[in-house]
C-alpha cells in the first residue's frame, strides 16, 4: 500500500486540474453549465478522496504504534519527502475527507460568485490539510501547515460576509505571528539534530534548556490554531465572515491542527518542557472553558456563539493532551474528532437558516419548530452533542479528557467540570431562542423545512455523532496503540 | 429470563424510535398503540423477572451487551445488571410508565403532537431502565443524563409557551449542576480505585476506609469525598435542598409527565443511586450525615412551601420534593431498605395523586388553581375516591401495632423509626427524627388542604370572576394565576359551552384504579420483604450494610411514643386543615390575603428563585458581558490585532479601491512571507 498517502493527499489536485481544464476548454460555454459541471467534478473528487481515506483506515494496523504506509524520498538539503500515518493522525485524514464532500454539497447553491475558484480553493485546502496529517518531515509539515492557511484566508476574504477583509486580516496576523516563531524553532531543531525526520526527532533528546525555547515557539503557533485564550479573538470574526462551508472546515479541521501539533511535536519532542509548562496550559485551558462559555452565553449572533463554544471545547482538548496520561490524550483526540463532526454540523445548521433569511441574528428567529420540525430535531441532536450528552460523541471526549486531567490536576478538573454546566446554559438558551416559541417575526412565516440536499448533508453527521457516542471503541481502538506509545515515552522522559 | 429482561429494557426504545421517526406517517393511533403496547410488554417482563427473583429465588445476573468506553483501566460496557435493587426499579418504572402511557391516550386526546409525546415518554422509560440496570458508572451516567434529556423535552413539550421552555432549560441546567458533582465523583472513584465497574469497585472499598485523598489542594477523607461528590448528582436529580428549584417549575409539562418523571421515577434516581452505592456510603460516615441532613432539611422545607401553594400540581410537586427528602434521610441513617421501600410505595400513591390531579384538571377544563375549585366530589366521584386513597396513603395513616394501613404508613413509619434508632448513636439523626415527625404533620395538612379546597366546600367554579378576588397585582411571578390556563383542553366534549366540571373518561380512570390498588396494598404486602424479617433474603447482596448497622433490626422495638407520634401529628394536621378549609371556610383565603411575612416567605418558596436569579443568573450575564466587551474587545483586540489592523485599514482607505482586491495582496504577502521564511530556513542550515 505504499503510495496511498501521497495518492490521498494529492488526489484533490486532480479535481483542481479538471476544473482548470474545464475552464480553459469550455470558455465559450454557458457559465451556469460550467459551474454545475465544476461542482460535480469537485464532489466526485472529494468522494474519491473519501474512499481512499476509508481504504487507508481499513488497511491501517491498529496494533502497530509507529508510522505506517511510510514513504521516504530524499529531497534537498537533508530534508525529505517523508509521509506516514500513525493512530493519532490517520483518523484526522478520514475526518478531513469526510467533511469535504459535505462542504461541497453545502455550497451547492449558496455560493454565487467565482464558483470555480471557490471549488479550487476547497480542493487545494483539502490536499494541504491531509498533507499536514501525513507529513513526517518537519519541512514538509511546515509547508502543508502554512500553505493550508492560504486557501482558508482566501475563502474568508473573498467569499465572506461584509467585514471579511477585517476578519481575514486578523486571521492572517495571528497565524503569521505563530508561524514565524515555529519556523525559527524548526530551523534550530534541524541544525541541532541534523535531521528533519519527525520519527528521528521524536527519538532525539533535546537539552532541557533548549526544549523550553522550542516548546514556546511551537506553542505560539499551535495555541493560535486551537485557539487558546487569549489568542482566540480571531476565531469568532473569522467564523462570522466565512461562508458556511468555510466555517465547517475552520472549526472541523483547521482548529485541530493545533491539538495535533501538540501531540506530534510538543509532547514527544519536548517532554520536559511540556511537563514544565503544564500548569500554564491548564490555566489557559480552564480560562478558555469558563471565560469563553460565559462570553458565548451573551452573544447575539448564532455563529459567534458557536464559535466561542468551539474555543471552550478546545479547552478540554488542551488540558486532556497535557494531562499526559492515556485517558486524557485519548479523550483529547476523541474530543477533536467529535468536535469536528458536531461543530461542523452546527455551522451547517446555522447555514440552513442563513441561506433562507440571510441573517444570523438570534433575535430575528424564534419559533422555527412550528415551520421546520425536522430542522428542529436535527439542531436539537447537535445541540445535545455540543453539551456533551452521553450517547453522543461529545460526551466521550469530554468525560475522558476531564478524567485524564483529574489524574494530573484535580483543581483543573474541578474548574473544567463547570464547563458541563455552562455549555448547557448557552447551548440550550440559543436553541430556545431560535427554535422554540411562537413565530413572531412575519418574515419567518414562509420559511421551509430541510430540503433533500440538506438532509443528505446532515444524515452522515447524525450517524457519526450517534455511532461514535455509542461505540467509541471504533476510534479508541485505532488511537490506542500510538497513544500508549506516546504516553509511555512521555512519562519515562519526565520521570513519572 | 436473561434475554427477556434485555427485551424489557429495549422495547421502549423501539417504541420511541417508531413513534418518533415515523409517527407522522403512520398516524396517531398506531404510534400510541405501538408505544403503549411495547411498554405493557416491558412491564409484563419486568414483573415476571420480579417474580422469578423474589419468589423463584433466581440468581442475580448481568448481561453484557457490548463494550462502551474502554481506555486502559477506564472500562465500561453496555449491560443489563439484575439484582434486587434493579428488579424493584424495573417494576416501578415499567408499571407507572405503562399506566401513564395508557392515561395519556385520554389526557392528550386533543393534542396535535401525540406521536412526539408518546415517543418522548418511551424514550424516557428506556433511559430510566438503562440507568437502573447499569453495571458501571458510564452507563449509569448515560441513563442519568438520558432521563434528563427526556425530562427537558417533556417539560418543554408545549414549546409555544415561553414559561415551558424556560422551565425546561432550568431543569436541565440545575441538573447539570448536580452532574458537575457527579462527574467529579466518578473521576474521583476512577483514580481512587482504577475501575468504574460496580462489581469490581465494591470489594475494593473497605480497604480505603480511613485513607485520605488530595483534591483541590486539600486533604480529604477519601471515601467521604467520593460519596459526597456523587451525592451532589443525586441532589440535582432528586431535587434536594439548594438544587430543588427546577422541580416545581417542571410542572409546566403535561400532567402525565409530572406523574411519571417528576414524581414516581426519575426524581427517585438519586435515592436509587445512593442505595446502589451503599457499599461506598456505609464506609463514608460524614457523607452519610450530609445525605441525612440534606434529606431532612428538604423534607421540612418542601412541606412548608407546600402549605401555601394554590396550584394543585405545585402542591403535589413540593410534596414529592418533601417525600424524596424522607427517602434520603432514611438512606443517610443507614436504612437503605427503608428508603427503597418508600421509593416503591411513593411511586404508586404519588403517581396516583398526580394523575388524579390531571383528572381534576380535565374535569375543570384546564383549571389548576385550587381556589377556583371546591365541591367537586359529587361531580367527579371516582376521581375523588382515588384521590382520597392517595391522600390517606401519603399521609401514612394507619394503626400502629395492628400494622394496618395504606402504603405510605408502612414505609414512612419505617423511616421515622429508623431515624429514631439511629439517633441513639448519632446525635445528628435526632434532627432527622424530629423533622420526620414534624414534616408528617405538615404533609397531612397540605394533603388534606388539597382535598378540601378541591373537592369540598363551596363550588367556586360556577360563573367567571368569583374566584379571581385574591391574587391580583402583586409580584411578578404570580405563577398560580399564570398557570391557570396553561394546559390545553384535553377533553373537548363541553368545549367553551358548558363549564360544569365532569368525571373523566374511562381510559383516564382505569390507570387511576390500578394505581389505587398499589397505593392501598403495596405497603402491607411488601413490608416484611423490604424492611421486615424477610429483608435479608429479599435484598441479598444488592444492598450492603456494615455489621455495625443495626438500624432496621431495632425499628420494631422503639418506645411507644415514637410509634404513636407520626399518627398523632397526622391527625393534628388533618384537623387543622379541616378547621381552616371546611369548618371556617374562607379562613385560609383570608390568611393568604393578609400576606403576612411568614405566609409570603412560604408562598414565595423561601425566595430561592429570587436569590439564585440575583446571584447566579445575573452574575453569569454580567461576567459574560465583562469578558466579551471588556476582555475580548477592549483589551485583547485593542492591544493585539486591531492596533495593526487599524493601520492597515488606513492604508486601505487611502488607496480607496474595491476591498476584495486587497485580499489577494494579503494573500500574496502571506505567500511571500511563507516562502521567504522557508527558504531562509532551508539554506541557513543546508
Amino acid at each position: 500500500m505504499t503510495g496511498i498517502l501521497s495518492l490521498t493527499t494529492f488526489f484533490p489536485l486532480i479535481g483542481v486540474a479538471a476544473i482548470l481544464a474545464l475552464r480553459l476548454l469550455g470558455g465559450k460555454a454557458d457559465q451556469a453549465k460550467l459551474e454545475n459541471a465544476a461542482k460535480w467534478i469537485a464532489l466526485a473528487t472529494t468522494l474519491a478522496t473519501l474512499a481512499l481515506s476509508i481504504l487507508l483506515v481499513a488497511q491501517f494496523d491498529p496494533l502497530n504504534p509507529g508510522f505506517q504506509f511510510s514513504e521516504d524520498i530524499p529531497w534537498f538539503a537533508g530534508a525529505g519527502y517523508r509521509m506516514g500515518v500513525d493512530g493519532i493522525s490517520v483518523l484526522f485524514v478520514l475526518l478531513t475527507a469526510f467533511l469535504l464532500p459535505l462542504c461541497i454539497i453545502a455550497s451547492w447553491t449558496s455560493i454565487q460568485k467565482r464558483v470555480l475558484e471557490y471549488l479550487i480553493a476547497f480542493l487545494i485546502l483539502e490536499a494541504l490539510v491531509i498533507g499536514v496529517f501525513c507529513a513526517t518531515d518537519l519541512v514538509l509539515f511546515y509547508i502543508f501547515f502554512e500553505g493550508g492557511l492560504l486557501p482558508m484566508f482566501l475563502i474568508i476574504g473573498i467569499w465572506g460576509g461584509q467585514r471579511r477583509v477585517y476578519a481575514a486580516f486578523k486571521f492572517f496576523l495571528y497565524t503569521l505571528l505563530g508561524s514565524v516563531l515555529m519556523l525559527a524553532a524548526i530551523l534550530v531543531m534541524a541544525s541541532v539534530a541534523h535531521t528533519t525526520s519527525i520519527p528521528e526527532l521524536m527519538a532525539y533528546h533535546f537539552a532541557p534548556g533548549l526544549q523550553i525555547w522550542l516548546w514556546l515557539a511551537f506553542f505560539a503557533s499551535f495555541a493560535v490554531k486551537m485557539p487558546m485564550w487569549p489568542v482566540h479573538t480571531w476565531l469568532p470574526d473569522a467564523h462570522v465572515e466565512a461562508p458556511t462551508a468555510g466555517s465547517v472546515i475552520l472549526a472541523g479541521i483547521l482548529l485541530k491542527l493545533g491539538g495535533y501539533g501538540f501531540l506530534r511535536f510538543s509532547l514527544p519532542m519536548f517532554p520536559s518542557a511540556s511537563h514544565y509548562f503544564t500548569p500554564l496550559v491548564f490555566t489557559l485551558s480552564v480560562i478558555a472553558v469558563i471565560y469563553t462559555s460565559l462570553v458565548a452565553f451573551r452573544q447575539v449572533d448564532i455563529k459567534k456563539l458557536i464559535a466561542y463554544s468551539s474555543v471552550a471545547h478546545m479547552g478540554f482538548v488542551t488540558m486532556g493532551i497535557f494531562a499526559g496520561n492515556a485517558v486524557g490524550v485519548q479523550g483529547a483526540i476523541y474530543q477533536m474528532l467529535s468536535h469536528g463532526v458536531i461543530s461542523g454540523a452546527l455551522f451547517l445548521c446555522v447555514g440552513v437558516v442563513y441561506d433562507r433569511m440571510h441573517t444570523r441574528e438570534i433575535a430575528f428567529y424564534g419559533g422555527l419548530v412550528n415551520r421546520m420540525p425536522w430542522y428542529a430535531a436535527v439542531f436539537m441532536l447537535f445541540t445535545m452533542g455540543n453539551v456533551g450528552l452521553p450517547g453522543t460523541s461529545g460526551f466521550v471526549g469530554e468525560i475522558l479528557s476531564m478524567t485524564g486531567t483529574y489524574g494530573t490536576s484535580t483543581w483543573t478538573a474541578l474548574f473544567a467540570a463547570t464547563g458541563v454546566i455552562l455549555s448547557a446554559v448557552y447551548a440550550l438558551t440559543l436553541y430556545r431562542r431560535v427554535v422554540f416559541g411562537e413565530i413572531t417575526n412575519p418574515k419567518l412565516a414562509g420559511i421551509t423545512d430541510l430540503e433533500k440536499r440538506e438532509v443528505l448533508i446532515f444524515a452522515p453527521l447524525i450517524v457519526g455523532t450517534l455511532v461514535l457516542g455509542i461505540q467509541p471503541g471504533l476510534i479508541l481502538n485505532i488511537t490506542q496503540a500510538s497513544v500508549d506509545h506516546l504516553v509511555t515515552a512521555y512519562r519515562a522522559a519526565i520521570g513519572g | 429470563m436473561q434475554s427477556l429482561v434485555v427485551i424489557a429494557v429495549f422495547a421502549p426504545l423501539l417504541g420511541a424510535a417508531i413513534a418518533g421517526l415515523s409517527g407522522r406517517r403512520i398516524g396517531d393511533v398506531p404510534s400510541q398503540a405501538v408505544t403503549t403496547g411495547l411498554l405493557f410488554l416491558s412491564c409484563a417482563l419486568a414483573w415476571s423477572n420480579f417474580c422469578s427473583q423474589v419468589w423463584g429465588h433466581a440468581e442475580p445476573f448481568t448481561v453484557v451487551l457490548a463494550p462502551f468506553i474502554d481506555v486502559g483501566q477506564f472500562q465500561s460496557d453496555w449491560a443489563v445488571r439484575i439484582d434486587t435493587l434493579s428488579t424493584v426499579m424495573l417494576v416501578v418504572v415499567t408499571t407507572v410508565s405503562s399506566l401513564v402511557h395508557l392515561y395519556s391516550w385520554g389526557y392528550m386526546a386533543e393534542d396535535d403532537c401525540k406521536p412526539r409525546f408518546f415517543a418522548y415518554l418511551s424514550l424516557f422509560t428506556f433511559a430510566m431502565l438503562m440507568l437502573v440496570t447499569a453495571n458501571d458508572f458510564m452507563q449509569l451516567f448515560f441513563g442519568w443524563e438520558g432521563v434528563g434529556l427526556a425530562s427537558y423535552l417533556l417539560i418543554g413539550f408545549w414549546f409555544k409557551k415561553p414559561s415551558a421552555s424556560a422551565a425546561a432549560i432550568k431543569a436541565f441546567v440545575v441538573n447539570r449542576v448536580g452532574d458537575f458533582g457527579f462527574a467529579l465523583g466518578i473521576m474521583t472513584v476512577f483514580w481512587m480505585f482504577h475501575t468504574i465497574r460496580f462489581p469490581e469497585l465494591f470489594p475494593l472499598i473497605a480497604a480505603k476506609a480511613g485513607s485520605s485523598w488530595q483534591f483541590a489542594g486539600q486533604s480529604w477523607s477519601a471515601l467521604d469525598l467520593a460519596a459526597a461528590l456523587l451525592f451532589v448528582g443525586a441532589m440535582g436529580k432528586s431535587a434536594q435542598f439548594f438544587l430543588h428549584t427546577w422541580l416545581p417549575d417542571a410542572m409546566e409539562g403535561p400532567t402525565p409527565v409530572s406523574a411519571l418523571i417528576h414524581a414516581a421515577t426519575m426524581v427517585t434516581a438519586g435515592v436509587y443511586m445512593v442505595c446502589l452505592l451503599s457499599p461506598l456510603f456505609e464506609y463514608a460516615p460524614t457523607a452519610k450525615s450530609i445525605v441525612m441532613v440534606i434529606g431532612a432539611i428538604t423534607a421540612l422545607f418542601a412541606a412548608t412551601v407546600g402549605l401555601a401553594q394554590n396550584d394543585i400540581k405545585r402542591v403535589i410537586a413540593y410534596s414529592t420534593c418533601s417525600q424524596l427528602g424522607y427517602m434520603f434521610f432514611a438512606a443517610g441513617v443507614g436504612a437503605y431498605q427503608g428508603a427503597m421501600f418508600h421509593l416503591f410505595t411513593h411511586a404508586f400513591f404519588k403517581a396516583l395523586l398526580f394523575l388524579s390531579a390531571g383528572s381534576v384538571i380535565i374535569g375543570m377544563h384546564h383549571e389548576q388553581d385550587m381556589r377556583k375549585m371546591g365541591g367537586l366530589w359529587k361531580l367527579m366521584p371516582i376521581t375523588w375516591i382515588v384521590m382520597l386513597i392517595g391522600t390517606i396513603a401519603i399521609t401514612g395513616l394507619g394503626i400502629p401495632h395492628l400494622d394496618l394501613g395504606f402504603a405510605g404508613f408502612y414505609s414512612k413509619d419505617a423511616i421515622i423509626d429508623s431515624a429514631y434508632v439511629a439517633s441513639k448513636t448519632n446525635p445528628l439523626a435526632s434532627f432527622a427524627f424530629v423533622v420526620g415527625v414534624l414534616a408528617a404533620g405538615l404533609t397531612s395538612f397540605y394533603s388534606w388542604r388539597l382535598i378540601f379546597m378541591t373537592f369540598h366546600g363551596h363550588a367556586k367554579w360556577g360563573g367567571h370572576g368569583e374566584g379571581h378576588a385574591h391574587d391580583h397585582g402583586h409580584h411578578a411571578d404570580a405563577h398560580a394565576s399564570d398557570d391557570a390556563h396553561a394546559e390545553p383542553l384535553p377533553d373537548d366534549e363541553h368545549h367553551a359551552h358548558d363549564h360544569k366540571p365532569h368525571e373523566s373518561p374511562w381510559i383516564v380512570i382505569v390507570p387511576l384504579l390500578a394505581l389505587a390498588v398499589g397505593a392501598i396494598f403495596a405497603g402491607w404486602f411488601f413490608d416484611e420483604k423490604f424492611v421486615g424479617a424477610d429483608r435479608a433474603e429479599f435484598w441479598r447482596a444488592a444492598i450492603f450494610t456494615l455489621p455495625s448497622n443495626h438500624v432496621l433490626d431495632q425499628i420494631k422495638s422503639v418506645p411507644e411514643w415514637v410509634v404513636w407520634a407520626p399518627l398523632i401529628v397526622t391527625i393534628i394536621g388533618f384537623v387543622a386543615a379541616w378547621y381552616v378549609y371546611i369548618a371556617k371556610e374562607g379562613l385560609g383565603a383570608r390568611i393568604a390575603a393578609r400576606k403576612g411575612p411568614l405566609w409570603s416567605f412560604l408562598y414565595n418558596k423561601w425566595y430561592f428563585d429570587e436569590l439564585y436569579d440575583a446571584t447566579f443568573v445575573r452574575g453569569a450575564k454580567a461576567l459574560g458581558d465583562l469578558f466579551w466587551k471588556g476582555g475580548d474587545q477592549k483589551i485583547i483586540d485593542r492591544f493585539g490585532p486591531d492596533g495593526v489592523a487599524a493601520m492597515s485599514e488606513a492604508v486601505g482607505r487611502a488607496a480607496g479601491k474595491v476591498q476584495s482586491g486587497y485580499v489577494y495582496h494579503y494573500a500574496f504577502i502571506m505567500l511571500l512571507g511563507v516562502a521567504g521564511l522557508l527558504s531562509l530556513a532551508l539554506f541557513a542550515w543546508g
